[in-house]
């Protein structure tokens, strides 16, 4: 209770700041909008369907990339894990694409898929798979031999020792590559949605690219809000109970 | 009917089963290292009777544990067989349980998802089957109210009769034990030589059990085999004839253990004789 008041208090603080560094104009209120009329974009776009349009858009590119990385990167990772010569090709050819940024996919994306929502997935695809074939590959690797020794004992077999004590042994490093993948494809789409106007469709980044060349300050502090709380809430609800229950079980730290 | 049914075969699952024998014939094993290949077990052969409790001690690094892997079909001998009721072990199966050193138990499970894991492989037992099954080795194991405990909250001696636990479920035929207690202090582990010497005669195991502890060794087995390295090969034999429950601390258990003792000192001699 006495936390949450806190955390009230901390962010009262601040627009109260905000508040106070407008209505002294130490700088152009082009630049410095008040907190109010930020709300007030915020409610009208919220009333008129604009945001709520945009935002459908952007989280169905994401999501759909993202589920499409997740099902391709895990068996990659697997294979990775398992074969040496995957290790060695993939596994090779993963590491080098994930030190790329994925937000230098979007040249490529563009110039293969057009202006479409083809090139937006490609993106988020790029940005999700590397990351969870390496920590999938990472995690296997890291997994005791003596977990599956136990279990050949208990009577289990290839498969069922892959999927019911490798892959849940590697649990920790899954999910820890999966939110890093995520947290990637967020960027990367973001990215290629301020640059690019996209046709098939008009996102999040769409809008806050349209609020810069309108100037329409309020516009832009709104819509990086918004993004903001995505951010916050993709985090807890995707990750947050999963994280959860591994520092309870494993008996980690968060 | 259907009711009936299932509390039938929860009965027929925890019935006894009969331990089996063992027979390891000539058993040789050698590994190649970078020192050269080294033979961990050379002509090993010895027999273990239904339901006896036999324990191999040796100084580390003599083959036992390799013979113990062995017997459980997780290693592959290059000479020799062993026979589990006249029948060749070929592979790891679940009348042959292991119990490790670490207690091996998987962290994404709790205390019940973990003795769960091998009577799910067990067919035609239904799910409720399953828990009441598992729920007697949790008595049996003094553990009812740690059910739904994760194991990192257990302490070492609780996550070994986990483990035990565990590895009874499946109801083997016999149980190989290499080093199980070895980490633990020494209160809990005697603690653990009552509890298993309880349950190996409520439940008629065959049991190999594997230690550097010489007394533990005399404090558990029928027979204690003594090993010894470069190459491993049974060096002696001593029959334990004490009453059970045995305490550790009593003086015929002592006199037993500084025969054994000097025995292995003794065995460190001729190694280097046979090394050469």
């Amino acid at each position: 209770m006495k936390r949450t008041s806190l955390v009230v208090l901390f962010f009262a603080i601040l627009i109260g700041l905000w508040e106070w560094a407008f209505h002294a104009k130490i700088w152009s209120p082009v630049l410095v909008p008040a907190p109010e009329q930020v709300a007030e974009y915020l409610k009208t776009t919220a009333t008129d369907g604009t945001l709520l349009r945009a935002t459908a858009i952007t989280m169905r590119r994401l999501l759909i990339g993202y589920v499409i990385g997740l099902i391709g990167g895990l068996p990659l990772g697997l294979l990775t894990a398992r074969w040496k010569v995957f290790h060695d090709t993939i596994g090779t050819l993963a590491l080098g694409l994930q030190t790329l940024p994925s937000v230098c996919w979007v040249p490529l994306a563009l110039l293969w898929f057009g202006q479409t929502e083809a090139a937006m997935l490609f993106v988020v695809v790029m940005g999700t798979l590397w990351s969870v074939v390496i920590a999938t590959d990472t995690g296997v690797r890291h997994v005791p031999p003596i977990y599956p020794r136990a279990a050949l004992t208990m009577g289990s077999k290839r498969l069922h020792i892959w999927l019911k004590v490798i892959l849940p042994a590697a649990l920790p490093f899954i999910v820890s590559g999966m939110k890093q993948g995520w947290a990637f494809a967020w960027r990367s789409l973001m990215a290629a949605e301020i640059f690019v106007t996209i046709l098939t469709g008009f996102g999040l980044g769409q809008l806050l690219h349209y609020g810069r060349e309108l100037s329409a300050m309020e516009q832009v502090i709104g819509v990086m809000l918004v993004i903001i709380i995505i951010g916050l809430l993709a985090d807890k609800i995707l990750f947050s109970p999963v994280e959860r229950f591994l520092h309870r079980r494993w008996g980690t730290n968060p | 009917m259907r009711f009936g049914h299932k509390t039938g075969s929860v009965t027929e699952e925890l019935a006894l089963v009969s331990p089996s024998k063992l027979s390891i014939e000539k058993v040789s094993k050698s590994f190649r290292s970078r020192a050269g290949t080294v033979l961990a077990l050379h002509q090993v052969s010895l027999n273990v009777a239904e339901a006896e409790f036999v324990c191999i001690v040796g100084a580390s690094g003599c083959g036992k544990s390799t013979l113990l892997n062995i017997i459980a079909g997780l290693e592959k001998p290059d000479s020799g067989t062993v026979l589990a009721d006249g029948k060749p072990v070929t592979g790891p199966g679940r009348e042959r349980l292991v119990m490790f050193q670490e207690p091996a138990l998987f962290p994404w499970l709790d205390v019940m998802g973990n003795i769960l894991f091998g009577l799910k492989l067990k067919p035609n037992l239904t799910k409720k089957d399953r828990r009441d099954v598992a729920k007697y080795y949790l008595e049996l194991v003094e553990l009812t109210r740690f059910e739904r405990a994760n194991i990192h909250e257990l302490s070492g001696g609780m996550k070994q009769r986990v483990a035990l636990a565990r590895a009874l479920a499946p109801n083997p035929r016999v149980l190989l034990m290499d080093e199980p207690f070895a980490a633990l202090d020494a209160l809990t582990r005697e603690q653990l030589y009552g509890d298993l010497q309880r349950i190996w005669k409520s439940r008629r195991k065959t049991i190999v059990f594997v230690t550097h502890n010489v007394r533990e060794a005399v404090c558990l087995g029928d027979r204690v085999l003594l090993f010894s390295p470069h190459p491993g090969r049974v060096q002696e034999e001593f029959v334990i004839d004490l009453p059970r429950p045995r305490d550790l601390n009593s003086v015929e258990l002592a006199t037993y253990a500084s025969r054994i003792t000097q025995a292995l000192k003794s065995g460190v001699k001729p190694e280097a004789v046979t090394a050469k």
